[in-house]
Parts: structure tokens; C-alpha cells; sequence
């Protein structure tokens, strides 16, 4: 551990390496992170199949790979595939837990999230798979720091992707509906707002985003059935550290989340890395904790 | 006579919204006092302040001789500082009974006390002060199921179970029954004079505040506007200003 | 009591007593029934009685498995090399060594859990509903991930716990009758608990813990303790599981976060949280149908499973006894209507005015 970090600190082309790593990985996680703050703070939905679901936009991917078809076409299929699902879930399961007990959304999304990995190992086995998408990698400082162009290429679309869904959200019919929904759903649907149509179009629209971000995921690093369960994580992190509806505050995070991960998978090991996920969670929260008690208040 | 509760120069803001600003005022033993003001003028939050609910800003309070401006809820309500809610908060899944046993004082608790049932005295005194707030017939009824006027009763007998020194009693009477009022200032008064124990009473109703107070504060804006005798609040045309809306 | 309860627990004792002797092909299974009711009974103190929704319970469990296979190695021989050999380290323990070695295990588990409970308790019961599950769920994958890391205990390989010494037929039972005395042990346990102080105490916390914070309650000391008793007795499981199975890792037997840590959650709201009976209703239930689903649907078990848990909170949350207690609740000792004549001189007036 030791070594690794004076490593560090002897090459510092290593830390650019890593922190170039960090941030292109970590502007996919703000997309999913983004449709999580989505559906928390219009529906009041804690959604812990979201890591399944970009799982799943992975697979679309690799399946499209499979049969000889170029990933990035697979982008749109899987929005469209994962906006049907995500409407299928929410008619079938989401629709019964809004509003109710807030530890039910999370139960229910578990199970959910449990039926999902299960199905996906049975269909697709347990290996790892990744969609190789066959772009160049790039060299710099005499190539000390290397940079596959599929990374470039995942971050200027999830930019366009999330740059399409703030300007659905600031424009449209729809994104106004969603707004005014989640200031104040009583007062919409005097309006009248169908909210159970804004609802379900919320989680199909995350789902979507998650889809999408599954596929970048495939496209420049793997998945694999188990693999939800982190992503879900990170987006959680990426919430708690941003607040709801503070779409700079999720950018950061992600990007911010992205490099905590190469850096401590390097210093400490890559098989920390997922340890190293799970203890950034238990620190923000801790650290939000001490915040409020600052204003004699609790995290809820 | 003793000061028991000694607000000094408290100030609390939100964000830019000043709720309290310099605001002092003492509550004497054994005395029943007021405090009134329109909407919005930071009486709830002054309350919050003391039962350290909010960390206020600047000034101190201090109960019985000991500062305790930065002490927590549990803390200040085990020296005997206890507040009531305007909305009420009683205990909705269990029954009035178990609202009230709960409810004993935690002052000298110790870990093994956690571990025990309860003593027959404390069943007792369950019984009287349910028959003292008129809730005796309904004691085995879960107590969400019961009326708002009725959890404020409840929540009142709770309080007097925890034996404080003095009571913070947010709205009494808002929410009930016009004909219960008259009962209520009844009870007030028998728990001040017969238990002993200090009230600080927010209230909106003139007739009951005027009928039960002996010394009254007015808070208007976040500041305080006036105090006195109900007779001299009555007449003081700043106060009258206030509530009717000028400046 | 009524004689019709007594009876009751009669016949589950002596159930529990002879169903390895009637049924010596399946002591494996029903020694699991009984830790799954377990598992529910301690989920429910803090989930049902409390209102503090953990999701990671679970980790008190794989942390008292390793904590007793650390004391039971350590007193015999190096546990690094140990380890290391991945079941080739032979030791020979004599009878009473292996005894001792097992007990001092299970023991150390069951206090290290509580240990564990204090120190984690401070760090998350500022938390409150759902940050509450996901900061829980968050320290029991944490432990998973830093013990497979871990070499010193086997890291991800695991570890190969001593060998019983005698015959397969004896181990098995051995070992159910130890679950069973400690599952039973749990119930009755928790059966006085809640007629103390305590269990009023952390009833209001689940109702109002504002309220209880405001008249004073001990809130942070009650909500370690039941985190402590929850984890004394899941440690003291953990324990004994890990040394019927005879092998230990970190992913799927210690800390199986998405097996037994979502099922103890599924049984207790399945048999209806905030009861008694419920959790040991639902384990029961649960269990059954989870070994159906094990011989029908190869497979596809853990789909069915967890489309299982979905269906249940979502279609059937209060569960089976909360479902009951909706329907009868005189039954169940709630009153719903005040009675009429019992009331006092002044409720009489209070009420006719």
C-alpha cells in the first residue's frame, strides 16, 4: 500500500492517469445518479434496482456486439427498450408503493432488483463481458497516460444524453409536468395533472437514462450480472453527497466518486475497489450525520 | 421570587429570516406565564429555542441557574423542561395507558431500570391523571384513534406523568372543543397550584390567556413588543397595533 | 398464561426436540428453520418493535462466524498460517480441546457482536428511514469486501474450520440442538423483553421519536442496546453456522447480504413485523416455501424468490398477523371502542357535554 502510493508521488503522470480514468467513468455514473435524484425527489421512490437496470442497458449492448452489430447503435434501442421496461415495472410494482412507508419502496425495489441479477445470470452466465466497440487508444507524454478513444467518445454522449433530458425537463409538456409534480402533487393534480401518468413516465424516462449509461459501462468497462448492486450504490452516494435537484451538485459527485475509485483501487489493490465504493457511502453518510447534529437535526 | 427559565438576548435566523432578535424575558417559579403574539411572530420558534430544539444564534438561556443553551432535547427535558407541540405528538400504535407509562420521569434512569417492569405506583398515578384530564373511559384505546382533542389532553397528562419543574404548553387550547375550554383552564390551573409546576403558555385565545396568566410577554416581528400585567397587555396600544395589522 | 398457549409451546419444544430423530435426513434443514426464525426474531426488534429498518443485520452474523473461528483457531495454532493452507494445516484437537475451542467461539462471537453493534451504532443512528436501511446495507457489503481483502483471515478462500471429532450422524445433530436452544432461547428472551420498560420504550421510538427525545427518553441508549441484543444473539448463530457447514467465506456464507440479510426482512413481514409470533410465523412460512421452490423450479429459485419478496411487500405488507389484528382486534387485546359504564365521573361528564 505503501509502495503504491509513493509510487504516486514519484510519477505524477500516474496520478493524470488515473484521475483522466476517474473522471470519464465518472461522467457515466452522474447519468444514472441524475435519474435516481429524478425519481427520489418526484415520486419519493428510493430505487435500488437502478444499478440493475444500467446492468441491463449493458447487456443490450453486449448481445448487440454478439451478433456483429456495432454497441454505439445499440444506444437507442436500449432507451427504448429500457423506457418500455421501466414503464412495465412501474405499472406492475412502483405504482403500489408511492406513497406508502418509505422503507417499502426500498424493500420492493430490492426484490426487484434481486429478480433482475438472478434472470440476467441465468441468461447470460456469470462471466464478466464487456462490448468492444474497436476505436483506437490514444497516447500522451510519450505514452506514459493512455486514453482509449471509446472513453472520449462515452463522455461526449453521456454529455448530449443529459444535456437532451435537462432540456426535456426545462422545455417540454411533459418536463413542466414533472416539475410542477414534484413540488407539490396534490395542487398538480387539482390542476389537473394526470399524475400517474407523470409518475410512470419519471421511472421510465430513469430507466432509460439507466439503459443508456449501461451501454457507455459495456462499451469501456465490463459488467456482469452481480455488478448492479455497486452501481446502485455509487448512484446513492452520488445523491446523498448532492442533494435532490442540484443537477451541478450530481456532476461533481460523480466525477468526484469516479476518481476516489481509481485512486483508493490503486493505492489499496483493485480488490478493494468495491470495498472502496461501499466505505465512501458509510463515510458521506457519516459526515451528513455530523452536519445536521451541527443543527440538532437528523438525516432523513 | 425565583426566575426558573432566564431568556438572554436569544437570536435565532434562518437562512435571512429573522425569527428572534434580542429577545429577553424571565418565567418565575410557581407562576403562570404568557406568551402571545400574531402569526408568525416567533413564538414556536423561541420555544424550539429553549427546549433546544434550534441552536440560536447569539444570547444564552438559563433554567434553574445552569446555563443550557447548548444542551440537547433529551437533556434539557430530563432536568425538567418539558414542552407540548402544537400539533400533537403522542405515541399513535400504542395504547393510553402505554402513552402514559412511557411517559415517567427519566431523570434518574439507570441502565437496569430499562430491564423492569413497571411499579404499581406508576399504574396509579396512570389512573389519576387519566381521570384528571377526563380520559379515564378511553385509557385502553389506541391513542391514534383518538380525537385531536383528545391527544391534546392526552399529551398533557403525559407531560404532567414526567413531573417537570415547568411546562411549555405550545396552543392548549387550539383545535378543541369550545365547551372543554372552560375545563381546561380548570386543569391548568390545578396543575400549577396543586403539582407545582410552572407553566409558559403560548396561546392565541385572549379570553383564556387573560383569564390564566399573571404575567404576559408579546412578541411581534421576532422582537418583543410588550409585557405586563393582563390588564396592562389589554390596554397597550402597541400591542393592539399589532395584532390588528399597523405598523 | 392460558393452558392452550402452554400447550402450545409443549409441543413445538417437544417438536423441536424429536424432528431429528424422526426426520434424521433433513436436520440440516429444519437446524436452518430454526435460525431463520432466528434471524426474523432479531430483524423484528429493531425493523417491527423499533421502527429502524436495517438491511444490514446480517453483518452480526458473518462477524461472530469470524470471530469464533479466530478464537478457535488461535488457541491451537497460528492463525496467518493457518489460513494460508487453505484446510491443509492439519491440527489434531483433542475432544476437549475442539468443546472448549467451540464454546469460548461461540461466546467471544456473541460479545464481539455486541462490541461491534455499540461502535456501529454510533456511526449510523443519526440515520433515519431510508438512509437508515441504506447506510446498514452499506456496512454489512463494506465487511464482506474488506474480510475478502483480509489474508491474515483467508481473505476471499475462506477458511476450513476444525473437524468435528465423531461421526456425521452425531455432528448434525449436535449442532441442531445448539441452534435450536439458542432460537428458543432468543424467543423466550424476547418474550420478556417486551414486557418490560424496554419494550415500551422502543415502541415509542418507532411511533414518535421526536416526541420520545422531547420528554426525555434515553432514545440513544435504547436503540443500542436492541441493536446489541439483536446482534448477541445473530453473533452467537453466526457462530455455530459457520462450524455445521465446516467451511467459511466471506460473499456467501458470511455475509450474504442478498440471501439471508433480505430474507430475514421478507419472513418478519411476511408473518406481520411488530409481533411477537410474526417473525417465527413468517421464518416458518418462508422456509417452507423457499425449500419448495429449491426441488420445483430448478433453476429459477432465486427469481421466484425474489419475486416472492416483491409480492409481499407490495400486495400483503402488514403481513399475516397484521392482517389478522386489522380484521379481529379484540382478538389480539386492542380496544377499538371505549366501554361504555366504565368510565369515571369525569369522563362521564367530559363526554355528555
Amino acid at each position: 500500500m505503501l509502495d503504491n502510493l509513493s509510487l504516486l508521488i514519484q510519477a505524477p503522470l500516474l496520478n493524470i492517469q488515473l484521475l483522466l480514468d476517474g473522471l470519464l467513468i465518472g461522467a457515466i455514473f452522474a447519468l444514472a445518479a441524475y435519474g435516481l435524484a429524478l425519481v427520489w425527489g418526484v415520486m419519493n421512490v428510493k430505487n435500488l434496482a437502478q444499478g440493475d437496470f444500467v446492468i441491463m442497458g449493458g447487456y443490450i449492448a453486449t448481445s448487440f456486439a454478439d451478433y456483429g452489430i456495432h454497441p454505439f447503435l445499440a444506444l437507442p434501442a436500449a432507451i427504448v427498450l429500457m423506457f418500455g421496461f421501466g414503464w412495465l415495472c412501474y405499472v406492475s410494482i412502483i405504482r403500489r408503493v408511492i406513497g406508502r412507508d418509505i422503507f417499502v419502496s426500498l424493500l420492493a425495489t430490492f426484490g426487484l432488483a434481486l429478480v433482475l441479477q438472478q434472470a440476467l445470470n441465468l441468461i447470460f452466465g456469470s462471466d464478466v463481458q464487456t462490448a468492444d466497440a474497436g476505436f483506437q487508444t490514444r497516447f500522451f507524454f510519450g505514452g506514459q497516460v493512455t486514453v482509449a478513444d471509446t472513453k472520449f467518445i462515452a463522455l461526449v454522449l453521456a454529455g448530449v444524453l443529459a444535456a437532451c433530458v435537462v432540456l426535456f425537463m426545462k422545455r417540454s409538456r411533459m418536463g413542466k409536468a414533472i416539475r410542477a409534480t414534484a413540488q407539490d402533487a396534490r395542487a398538480a393534480r387539482v390542476l389537473g395533472v394526470n399524475t400517474d401518468r407523470v409518475y410512470a413516465f419519471t421511472f421510465a424516462l430513469n430507466s432509460a437514462i439507466c439503459g443508456a449509461a449501461g451501454v457507455l459501462v459495456a462499451m469501456i468497462w465490463v459488467i456482469q450480472p452481480y455488478y448492479g448492486i455497486v452501481h446502485s450504490i455509487r448512484s446513492f452516494i452520488i445523491v446523498v453527497l448532492a442533494g435532490l435537484g442540484n443537477l451541478p451538485g450530481v456532476i461533481f459527485g460523480a466525477l468526484f466518486l469516479g476518481s476516489a475509485e481509481q485512486f483508493s483501487a490503486f493505492v489499496f489493490g483493485a480488490e478493494f475497489q468495491v470495498a472502496a465504493v461501499v466505505c465512501i457511502l458509510v463515510l458521506v453518510l457519516i459526515y451528513r450525520q455530523i452536519q445536521s447534529a451541527r443543527h440538532r437535526q437528523v438525516v432523513k | 421570587m425565583r426566575t426558573l427559565i432566564d431568556v438572554r438576548n436569544v437570536s435565532k435566523t434562518f437562512g435571512g429570516v429573522v425569527a428572534n432578535h434580542d429577545i429577553s424575558l424571565k418565567v418565575p417559579e410557581g407562576e403562570i406565564t404568557g406568551l402571545i403574539g400574531p402569526n408568525g411572530s416567533g413564538k414556536t420558534t423561541l420555544f424550539n429555542c429553549i427546549v433546544g430544539n434550534h441552536p440560536i444564534d447569539s444570547g444564552s438561556i438559563v433554567f434553574q441557574d445552569r446555563e443550557i443553551t447548548t444542551f440537547t432535547v433529551q437533556k434539557i427535558a430530563r432536568l425538567g423542561l418539558l414542552r407540548t407541540f402544537q400539533q400533537t405528538h403522542i405515541y399513535g400504535n400504542m395504547n393510553c395507558i402505554q402513552n402514559m407509562l412511557i411517559s415517567v420521569p427519566h431523570r434518574t434512569e439507570g441502565y437496569s431500570d430499562m430491564f423492569r417492569p413497571y411499579r404499581r405506583e406508576a399504574y396509579e398515578r396512570v389512573d389519576e391523571l387519566l381521570e384528571f384530564v377526563g380520559l379515564y373511559s378511553k385509557r385502553k384505546l389506541q391513542a391514534g384513534d383518538l380525537s385531536f382533542g383528545q391527544q391534546k389532553l392526552l399529551e398533557f397528562a403525559m407531560a404532567l406523568m414526567n413531573g417537570p419543574k415547568v411546562l411549555l404548553l405550545d396552543e392548549p387550547t387550539a383545535g378543541i372543543n369550545p365547551t372543554l375550554i372552560n375545563g381546561l383552564i380548570d386543569r391548568l390551573k390545578r396543575a400549577n397550584q396543586e403539582l407545582g409546576i410552572t407553566l409558559f403558555v403560548i396561546e392565541h385565545n385572549m379570553r383564556v390567556i387573560m383569564n390564566l396568566a399573571e404575567h404576559i410577554y408579546c412578541l411581534a416581528h421576532g422582537e418583543l413588543l410588550a409585557q405586563g400585567s393582563p390588564n396592562e397587555i389589554q390596554n397597550d396600544q402597541r400591542v393592539i397595533d399589532a395584532y390588528l395589522g399597523a405598523h | 398464561m392460558k393452558p392452550s398457549v402452554i400447550a402450545l409451546y409443549v409441543v413445538i419444544v417437544i417438536a423441536g426436540i424429536t424432528a431429528p430423530l424422526v426426520f434424521p435426513n433433513y436436520t440440516f434443514q429444519i437446524a436452518v428453520l430454526w435460525m431463520m426464525i432466528l434471524f426474523a426474531l432479531t430483524w423484528d426488534i429493531m425493523g417491527g418493535q423499533m421502527g429502524y429498518n436495517s438491511l444490514g443485520n446480517i453483518f452480526f452474523f458473518g462477524a461472530g462466524m469470524y470471530i469464533s473461528a479466530v478464537v478457535q483457531i488461535a488457541q491451537f495454532a497460528p492463525v496467518g498460517e493457518y489460513t494460508s493452507a487453505f484446510g491443509a494445516y492439519q491440527v489434531e484437537f483433542t475432544d476437549a480441546q475442539y468443546y472448549t475451542g467451540l464454546g469460548l467461539g461461540i461466546v467471544a462471537a456473541g460479545i464481539g457482536a455486541i462490541f461491534c453493534a455499540v461502535i456501529l451504532g454510533a456511526c449510523v443512528f443519526g440515520l433515519r428511514g431510508p438512509y437508515f436501511a441504506i447506510g446498514t446495507l452499506g456496512l454489512a457489503l463494506a465487511a464482506a469486501e474488506l474480510i475478502g481483502g483480509w489474508e491474515w483471515v483467508g481473505g476471499g478462500g475462506g477458511i476450513s474450520m476444525p473437524v468435528f471429532p465423531g461421526g456425521p450422524d452425531l455432528r448434525s445433530r449436535f449442532f441442531y440442538y445448539i441452534v435450536f436452544v439458542l432460537a428458543i432461547t432468543t424467543f423466550g428472551f424476547l418474550r420478556w423483553l417486551y414486557t418490560t420498560r424496554f419494550g415500551l420504550a422502543i415502541n415509542a421510538i418507532r411511533d414518535n421519536e421526536s416526541k420520545a427525545e422531547a420528554m426525555g427518553l434515553h432514545t440513544k441508549r435504547y436503540k443500542t442496546a436492541a441493536w446489541s441484543i439483536a446482534a448477541f444473539f445473530l453473533g452467537m448463530v453466526g457462530a455455530v453456522f459457520g462450524n455445521m457447514v465446516g467451511f467459511i467465506e466471506p460473499l456467501e456464507v458470511a455475509f450474504p447480504t442478498v440471501t439471508f440479510g433480505i430474507f430475514m426482512v421478507a419472513m418478519s413481514l411476511l408473518g406481520g413485523k411488530g409481533t411477537l409470533w410474526g417473525p417465527v410465523l413468517g421464518a416458518t412460512l418462508f422456509h417452507v416455501i423457499k425449500e419448495l421452490t429449491w426441488i420445483y423450479l430448478l433453476g429459477w429459485q432465486w427469481v421466484a424468490l425474489g419475486a416472492i419478496i416483491v409480492i409481499n411487500v407490495v400486495f400483503f405488507q402488514q403481513g399475516i398477523l397484521g392482517w389478522a389484528m386489522d380484521r379481529w382486534p379484540e382478538k389480539f387485546g386492542i380496544v377499538v371502542e371505549p366501554s361504555p359504564g366504565e368510565g369515571r365521573a369525569v369522563g362521564a361528564q367530559e363526554a355528555a357535554q
